[in-house]
């Protein structure tokens, strides 16, 4: 029976690895292989191919370069649409997220050398550091997918936001009902503390993850150490700031973790605005 | 010890209706049951949910059942409260205060809460950096009007819209944002047109035509005559023909269109030369399909290219100077005797004597090539050898001194010379105190000596006045001498430049320093000039070399049909 058993957690074991595979291992890496046969087949063809007087996206090699990438920012940018349909098996939105994300990484090599190394002041060079910003950004966005959540996840201690949302909320009204004794200049303070929303912080604040101003911690600054009968409120605001950290954590790491989109999404939108003049140009000018 | 529990309940108009009582004990179950010290009817809540614990001034809440409880907004099973501090409880809709009362006492405020659920949803959407940016698609809408509006709408509607116009260089373009379509820099001699797009991209979707390019440059002409151009054209190999099949899809003109050889926007600068493969396409295999050419087969400097044929006359019956190939060794006649080794010898007596006439006459030192040898004013050729200028000097035609001044002869005024000469006759002595270069220098004293019909009758002979440089002409006794031709050009259909090579001495290239004779061709062979260039991709060669360094496509008459590197001196 105990054997049983194990095969059982063997079984199972085996069949979580399977689910849990992530997208940049999908398939043994089989989009990473094409990629990199793609990248070095474009690299061979540049340096054999006979063009004149050099090397340009014009020459018969740079339209053939320039139809591919094309192709592929087309169908890279089409995993938006894809996205929202999940389906499992050969097509799976697994497979097309990690041909996503090597084929994307490819278009670097394809584009670059589809540039022949030329730039400029032009609609077709903005294409290109279009491209670039939006693949920089999604190595960006990759990398912080792989990281960031295992840091997302420590900061939680197990709760979930709107715990977190009631922890500080169950803190403030214990906060106000203990604050009736005080002054006018200290109930200010609190009021002040009490009165700031943890979540009105601007982007600047939360990617750098430094929160200026915190009236909390202006309030605990102007309290702590002062007359005894302050007590509990000094005692309640340090619950109050432990609990607003932890937010405030919560939202650096989510910035950081959602900022890439903030530039590959509209970026992609403008790349395929300016791929479409650099095509059109080339041909109304041909 | 006790606890004061102070239950508030809110009537429906929002009274506060505050009820107190005292539980004895230090131990307090809080739960749904009756029997509880605080009774909570909520089924959320559990018959006996949470037992507090009074320990040492400090609340023990342990969960008696398996569900947890929140303080403070925090799920747990287990938790103290110091009671000075306080701490809230949560318990399905109630919410239980934990506060220590100025007496001492610990007490427990119970208030009944509704949910807000909305409100909360609304809370959490805080924690993402979308509810402090702008929306993503609000922003790649934008960027995408932006783009489609400066870089396609403008530019494409302002050309359409132009009014019809000439090209002009000193006219600014009339499209406007299309310098955000440009690929790269023109040429430099396109350099004017860099505004002015629509001057050579004149229909939207229509490729450069040539009809375009001759509107500026109408005096090019066709490279050979129709229908000897098209049949020279060999096959197109495999892949040039499926491209020129991509190249007919989309519009391109050619093969033979302007724009096959003279591509643009490759940056500032000299337009690149063409390359050697367009002319190759052609002369690489030219007798196959121009089966009557006179023109051997060539499509490679380095490699395949035939020798060089010189324009000349090879003998003295010739009336038209005639190209022959440098490989049948042809001898050249000129009219002229003119040994070149004996003019550059350093130790002869035409040595010596530059060497006396000394630097002031511009000697000095034993003769070399530009003592006689004069470039053109633009470098690229020599002009013709001039008795006067660069002859004179040594051979002089000093006849006669009449009381300390010299008497001359005119070079070329043949009568004048035979009239100058047979006045001498009636005069007893002459003595030039002259000497003209020679072997036999004191011969040609006493030669002098004699009276003027002597003097005529010798002039052509191989030592005479004349014949020393001339071939005579006529029968003993005249001075007619035979035309002399000092070509300046020999390669009628390549262009040298000899600007170009001063680093080089001149004999490296002309062996001029052994040839005893003016019928020695002192031309250089296509293999001497192999030393240095070798075809265009020959990247090892001192100097790569494609067809255009030396030859013109486009037949012109005049300096023009040089390339554009000798033609521009």
């Amino acid at each position: 029976m105990a054997t049983a058993a194990d095969d059982d957690a063997a079984f199972h074991a085996e069949r979580r690895d399977s689910d849990h595979e992530s997208f940049l291992l999908h398939g043994r890496m089989r989009w990473l292989k094409v990629a990199l046969g793609l990248g070095s087949a474009a690299i061979l063809g540049y340096v054999l191919a006979d063009v004149d007087p050099r090397p340009n996206g014009g020459s018969w090699y740079g339209y053939l370069l320039g139809t591919l990438g094309a192709g592929l920012i087309v169908w890279l940018s089409l995993l938006g649409v894809r996205k929202r349909a999940i389906t499992p098996g050969r097509w799976s939105l697994k497979a097309w997220t990690s041909a996503h994300v090597y084929l994307g990484l490819s278009l670097v090599v394809i584009a670059t050398l589809h540039t022949g190394f030329q730039f400029g002041w032009n609609v077709h060079t903005l294409a290109y550091a279009l491209m670039i910003l939006v693949i920089a950004s999604g190595v960006y966005g990759m990398v912080a997918y792989a990281t960031l959540p295992q840091a997302l996840s420590d900061n939680r201690r197990e709760m979930t936001k709107r715990q977190m949302v009631e922890a500080l909320a169950a803190i403030d009204r214990q906060l106000e009902a203990a604050a009736q004794p005080l002054g006018r200049v200290e109930a200010d303070l609190v009021i002040a503390a009490l009165g700031q929303d943890p979540f009105g912080e601007g982007a600047i604040a939360r990617l750098t993850g430094r929160y200026r101003d915190c009236r909390t911690a202006s309030a605990l600054e102007a309290l702590a150490g002062g007359d005894p009968a302050n007590e509990r409120v000094v005692a309640l605001l340090r619950k109050r700031q432990a609990q607003l950290a932890q937010i405030r954590r919560h939202m650096h790491l989510r910035a950081l973790l959602e900022v890439w989109l903030w530039v590959h999404v509209p970026l992609t939108i403008m790349l395929l605005a300016a791929l479409t003049a650099h095509i059109v140009s080339v041909f109304y000018y041909w | 010890m006790s606890f004061v529990i102070r239950t508030i309940d809110i009537t429906a108009i929002g009274r506060e209706i505050v009820r107190e009582r005292e539980v004895a004990g230090d131990t307090l179950v809080i739960g749904r049951a009756a029997e509880n010290a605080v009774h909570l009817p909520d089924l959320a809540v559990e018959q006996q949910h949470v037992r507090v614990t009074a320990e040492g001034g400090r609340l023990h809440l342990q969960a008696i059942g398996s569900l947890g409880f929140a303080l403070d907004g925090r799920s747990t099973t287990d938790a103290t409260v110091d009671p000075g501090e306080g701490g809230e409880l949560e318990l399905g809709s109630y919410r239980l205060q934990f506060e220590r009362e100025a007496d001492g006492r610990i007490a427990v405020v119970i208030r009944q809460v509704a949910r807000e659920a909305a409100d909360k949803a609304e809370t959490l959407g805080g924690f993402s950096l979308g509810s402090v940016l702008p929306g993503k698609r609000p922003l790649a809408w934008t960027g995408l009007a932006a783009i489609l509006l400066a870089f396609l709408a403008v530019p494409i509607w302002s050309h359409l819209t132009r009014p019809a116009a000439e090209p002009d260089y000193d006219r600014p373009g009339a499209v406007l944002m299309d310098a955000s379509w440009r690929t790269g820099a023109l040429s430099s001699v396109h350099h004017g047109l860099e505004d002015q797009c629509e001057a050579c991209h004149v229909e939207p979707f229509v490729a450069v035509r040539d009809e375009t390019c001759l509107t500026c440059h109408q005096d090019i002409a066709d490279h050979a005559a129709q229908p000897r151009q098209s049949l020279a054209r060999g096959p197109l190999p495999w892949g040039d023909a499926v491209q020129w099949q991509v190249a007919h899809a989309f519009g391109k003109p050619g093969p033979g269109a302007c724009t096959d050889c003279h591509t643009e926007h490759e940056g500032a600068g000299r337009m690149e030369p063409t390359r050697e493969k367009f002319c190759a396409d052609c002369h690489g295999t030219l007798d196959a399909r121009l089966t009557d050419t006179a023109l051997g087969n060539a499509s490679d400097f380095g490699k395949a290219h035939p020798e060089f044929r010189a324009l000349l006359t090879t003998d003295r019956t010739q009336a038209e100077p005639v190209r022959v190939s440098l490989d049948d060794r042809p001898r050249q006649w000129n009219g002229l005797r003119f040994p070149h080794a004996m003019h550059l010898s350093k130790t002869n007596g035409v040595a010596q004597m530059a060497r006396r006439l000394g630097r002031d006459a511009g000697y000095g030192a034993p003769l070399d090539c530009a003592d006689c040898h004069t470039p053109t004013a633009d470098g690229v050729r020599f002009l013709p050898v001039d008795m006067e200028r660069d002859c004179e000097a040594c051979h002089s035609l000093v006849f006669d001194e009449v009381g300390g001044t010299f008497r001359t002869l005119r070079h070329g005024r043949i009568e004048q010379a035979r009239a100058e000469l047979l006045s001498l006759d009636a005069r007893a002595t002459r003595a030039t105190g002259r000497r003209r270069p020679g072997e036999y220098a004191s011969l040609y004293r006493a030669d002098f000596g004699g009276p003027g019909v002597a003097m005529l009758s010798r002039a052509m002979t191989e030592k005479g006045l004349c014949g020393q440089c001339h071939v005579p002409a006529g029968p003993p006794g005249t001075l007619a001498v035979m035309p002399v031709t000092q070509p300046s050009r020999y390669m009628i259909h390549g262009w040298f430049d000899h600007e170009d090579h001063k680093q080089e001495q001149c004999t490296s290239c002309h062996a001029a320093g052994t040839s005893d004779s003016s019928a020695d061709l002192l031309l250089p062979g296509i293999a001497q000039c192999r030393d240095c260039h070798q075809g265009e991709s020959a990247r090892s060669a001192e100097v790569p070399s494609s067809c255009a360094m030396c030859h013109s496509y486009h037949p012109r008459t005049g300096p023009a049909a040089a390339p554009p590197r000798i033609a521009r001196r």
